[in-house]
């Protein structure tokens, strides 16, 4: 095991009397690539918010580089400017260009110079096929196109780790492969990531680790050649049966 | 889950957190306490040991003079109030029926149109003072059968006429926000055009400007007071003639006051309003 970015210990989120997580427990390496399972509802996404401080959590501890960041006296937004996010439904500015989608956080919140962070976001966006999108609005791209530009926009701010929430689910299937593309390479490279997914291929072939979340708990976790294969779990097991 | 919901008991660290979370709450707390009164009781201050505090005292606060003036203040707030509830409604109705006109796209009301985008341009641009002179005294000069001489009613009319295009135009923007996806999806749902605006789109849109919306309705609340002008015994003008009699301003404020209890509230109800159907949408 090399250095561990992210721990996550005990961890409970409720909202009200709905228990979302409870008794979470994760350790993420630098380099792993987590790909979380489980149907709609397994508190896959209100995980990922919670470790980006989107969401206070009810209990447990989340440290991130070493840093216990569940504190209540740690800026959020510091936390934030290191850890990437991209979501389902893209999220992108509709009133800004791509390439100021791609700009407005280094530049705003990451004090890096304008230029420089125009740089980065057009080598970024010719990387992944968008090198003419720079200029155009968001709404006028595909489905594809949108969730790639979201994705450049989260690796301009360079981030130590990228969450990923279904970021497929929205898009027709013959869109899927471009975005995911861009994930396998960034894995590839070396980013370490933790993405909720239903693309069961994808994870088999990229996790370093999959986690299968049931009713908000982590029931079952392991290299995805064992969870794909022989889950321990039944649950696990009726779940995959399911999908695949 | 249910079980571990019963044996959940929060952990010392989260304890400790709660415990950081509400000394921080409490900080920020009284800071804001503390900065708030400074300001205040620094105002206060400044204005009770002026020089001509004693003076402005007794011209404008002065309590027999209050309860003097306050049954013809009373009597003239009614016909603000009349005024104004009358008027809201019927702004409401030209406001949404301008904006909706504005909207359409049939070549059969190109007419119409033009005549809704005159009107805006026009009363926006007109002082609401001037409407109001021109149509309670240059159209009863008209001498047309049928049509209304009373000046309130004239005064009513004359801003609505005014407040109808602002109104107009708050909503036009409240329409053009609502995202084409949600008119596509109702039109794909088979609904039409006039349905599409009337069930998915204003409601929407409504709610969305509903800040300014107040806003107006609020402008047009104390603007009631422009049919002074025209000789109507309303609660600021009521006001005026006591203290002219009297040679005391005091009664200013009180239809001052009366103008305050009725927007404070409403704005605190429409607040209520829009936040609880935020929680509704989003659950949460």
């Amino acid at each position: 095991m090399t250095e561990v970015l992210l721990q996550v210990e005990n961890l409970r989120k409720s909202y009200g009397d709905n228990v979302v997580l409870d008794d979470i427990d994760l350790t993420v390496a630098k380099h792993d690539v987590i790909c979380l399972i489980g149907s709609s509802g397994s508190g896959k996404s209100t995980l990922l918010r919670c470790l980006n401080l989107l969401e206070q959590v009810d209990d447990g501890v989340i440290s991130f580089g070493g840093r216990e960041i569940t504190d209540p006296r740690i800026d959020p937004r510091a936390v934030r400017r290191e850890i990437g996010m991209v979501f389902q439904a893209y999220n992108l500015f509709p009133h800004l260009s791509v390439l100021a989608n791609c700009t407005l956080a280094p530049v705003r919140a990451g004090g890096v110079g304008r230029r420089d962070a125009e740089d980065r976001a057009r080598t970024l966006l010719a990387r992944f096929g968008l090198a003419d999108k720079a200029s155009v609005h968001p709404d006028q791209l595909s489905g594809g196109q949108q969730q790639r530009v979201a994705l450049v926009r989260a690796l301009c701010t360079e981030p130590k780790l990228l969450l990923l929430d279904e970021i497929t689910a929205a898009l027709d299937p013959e869109l899927v492969g471009e975005v995911l593309e861009i994930v396998r390479a960034e894995a590839e490279a070396g980013m370490t990531m933790i993405l909720a997914t239903h693309e069961m291929a994808f994870a088999r072939d990229v996790a370093t680790s999959v986690c299968f979340l049931h009713q908000g708990r982590i029931l079952e976790q392991g290299p995805p050649a064992q969870i794909f294969t022989a889950p321990r779990e039944e649950r696990t097991r009726a779940f995959l049966q399911r999908v695949l | 889950m249910s079980s571990s919901d019963l044996t959940w008991e929060p952990s010392p660290r989260e304890q400790e957190r709660r415990a950081v979370r509400r000394a921080l709450r409490r900080r920020r707390g009284l800071l804001a306490a503390v900065v708030t009164v400074t300001v205040f009781v620094a105002l206060g201050l400044v204005v009770t040991s002026s020089e001509g505090w004693d003076q402005f005292k007794a011209l404008f606060l002065s309590w027999h003079h209050a309860k003097e003036a306050f049954p013809a203040i009373a009597k003239g707030f009614w016909i603000n109030i009349k005024m104004f509830v009358v008027g809201e409604i019927l702004i409401l109705v030209v406001g949404v029926l301008v904006a909706v006109t504005r909207n359409t796209v049939t070549p059969w009301l190109t007419p119409l149109r033009i005549v809704a985008v005159i009107y805006t341009d026009v009363f926006r641009g007109l002082p609401t003072l001037l409407v109001v002179f021109v149509i309670c005294i240059g159209v009863p000069a008209l001498r047309i059968e049928g049509i209304p001489t009373n000046v309130t009613v004239l005064g009513t009319f004359a801003l609505v006429l005014c407040y109808g295009a602002y109104v107009a135009e708050v909503i036009r923007a409240g329409i053009d926000s609502i995202h084409p996806s949600q008119i596509a999806s109702a039109e794909a749902l088979g609904l039409g055009r006039a349905q599409t605006t009337r069930y998915v789109v204003l409601p929407q849109a409504i709610r969305r400007v509903m800040p300014p919306l107040l806003n107006d309705f609020v402008s047009l609340q104390k603007d009631t007071s422009l049919v002074a002008s025209v000789g109507v015994f309303e609660s600021l003008f009521a006001a005026q003639d006591y203290g002219n009699y009297n040679f005391n301003y005091t009664p200013l404020l009180v239809s001052g006051l009366f103008f305050l209890a009725l927007t404070i509230p409403l704005a605190r109800l429409t607040d209520w309003l829009g936040r609880r159907a935020l929680i509704r949408e989003r659950g949460r």
